[in-house]
């Protein structure tokens, strides 16, 4: 193993930066689009918020492999050629962006209303009171499911290596179809993958018990 | 052009839904099985058997914090050297089923540490043995709690049998991936009917999730 490891050391820690940066790229994106849509769901306008609705529900409930793969088709076929690590961080931030949402909105519904009275009442407009008084808020209850979420998309940016996108898994593969020892390559790969999960989760745990 | 009439034709539609079938046989075997897994460690977890509990709770953690995609490679291409070579699905299926029951344990402990601590100390005081105050008092308390986050497991699931498609498991994904190989043409309409058929599934589990949730509450 130890000799599997090093013999692919650039190939591993390439597969691990590729998988982070998407990660972490997916993550930026889908917690800007995911507060957008989080705040839609609460604004008075109720076009605003159906549409909201709409967003987070069919996102949610389509798997992340169909999002991904149609955005690595399709785009092609359209608009401009895109490789699949592009493809692969587009489907990811849409899929997180909707269950960042839930999670934001159930943030914001946490605060209790008399704050955004409040500030309403002490004449700020309705998107200056969400930005100064109830956002601030809500992360502070948001930030344990944020964290998990962020597990949720290290280990789903697995799905990159359907397209091509040199991450982790796909360099794993590639890997193990190479030297066929399939087994000790994959549990390097997941060591890999667990040096990042693992202490968010274990450090999201702590932080839930921490706050409750 | 993306030819929506003929991608839609009754051969492709019907082939689709074989895959969708597909998808949900494998589904609710795998949530079955990680149902009894599940409850079987969460509650070894909660139990603090010295040791035991220890491991197993590292084991839940190691697998939870895995890809999926990872533990079907591992099933699948990993396993025949240890001389087990599972067909497709039921590789599909012990995958599932390995990385659903560690998700299932973690929500039956959070379920059982959610009942208040003075039914199981009440079951007690009344003389019921530890095993009989869970099986009786705090178990179906516990369920009660647990049914959204069961439910959403479940969608989550659904889900990701998408993944089992790298393994040339026929169910909906891969399936599309036979009707648009077709042609190119296709692509978009059989990405639309697929989005539909994962979408009312498991949307329809969320309404009944909430509707279960309203009745109890």
């Amino acid at each position: 193993m130890i000799h599997l490891l090093t013999s692919n050391w650039n190939e591993f820690i390439s597969g691990f930066g590729w998988t982070l940066l998407s990660s972490v790229l997916a993550l930026f994106f889908s917690l800007i689009v995911g507060s957008l849509f989080a705040i839609l769901e609460v604004v008075p306008n109720k076009f605003l918020r159906i549409i909201g609705n709409i967003y987070v529900e069919v996102f949610r409930n389509i798997p992340l492999l169909v999002i991904t793969m149609f955005f690595y088709l399709v785009i092609p076929l359209y608009v401009v050629k895109i490789n699949g690590f592009t493809a692969g961080t587009i489907g990811l931030t849409i899929y997180t962006s909707a269950f960042i949402a839930e999670t934001v909105r159930a943030g914001i519904n946490s605060v209790d209303i008399g704050q955004m009275e409040a500030a309403r009442g002490q004449g700020m407009t309705f998107w200056q009171a969400m930005r100064y008084i109830v956002l601030p808020q809500a992360f502070k209850y948001v930030i344990p499911p944020l964290g998990n979420q962020f597990v949720n998309l290290v280990k789903n940016s697995s799905v990159l290596a359907f397209v091509a996108g040199f991450d982790l898994m796909y360099q794993g593969n590639a890997i193990a179809s190479q030297t066929f020892d399939t087994v000790n390559t994959y549990i390097i790969v997941g060591v890999f993958y667990l040096i990042i999960t693992l202490p968010i989760s274990y450090y999201m745990q702590h932080l839930e018990r921490k706050l409750a | 052009m993306q030819n929506w009439i003929d991608a839609y034709s009754w051969i492709n539609i019907r082939f689709l839904l074989q895959g969708l079938w597909i998808t949900i046989l494998i589904s609710v075997i795998s949530v079955v099985l990680s149902f009894i897994i599940g409850s079987v460690l969460g509650i070894i977890r909660y139990a603090k058997i010295p040791y035991l509990s220890k491991i197993v709770g590292f084991i839940i953690d190691v697998i939870r914090n895995l890809p999926l995609l990872l533990i079907i490679f591992f099933v699948y291409f990993g396993l025949p050297a240890f001389g087990f070579k599972p067909d497709t699905i039921p590789a599909a299926i012990l995958a599932m089923t390995v990385f659903e029951s560690m998700m299932i344990a973690e929500i039956i402990r959070s379920g059982i540490l959610a009942v208040d601590v003075g039914q199981m100390e009440a079951s007690r005081a009344m003389g019921m043995k530890m095993s009989q105050a869970m099986w009786h008092i705090v178990l179906p308390q516990a369920y009660k709690k647990m049914i959204p986050a069961l439910v959403s497991q479940f969608i989550s699931l659904i889900k990701d049998t998408s993944l089992a498609t790298i393994i040339v498991v026929p169910e909906l994904m891969q399936h599309g991936q036979v009707v648009y190989g077709q042609d190119p043409n296709y692509i978009i309409p059989v990405f639309v009917a697929m989005a539909i058929m994962y979408f009312v599934v498991c949307y329809a589990l969320s309404l009944l999730s909430k509707f279960i949730d309203r009745r109890m509450a």
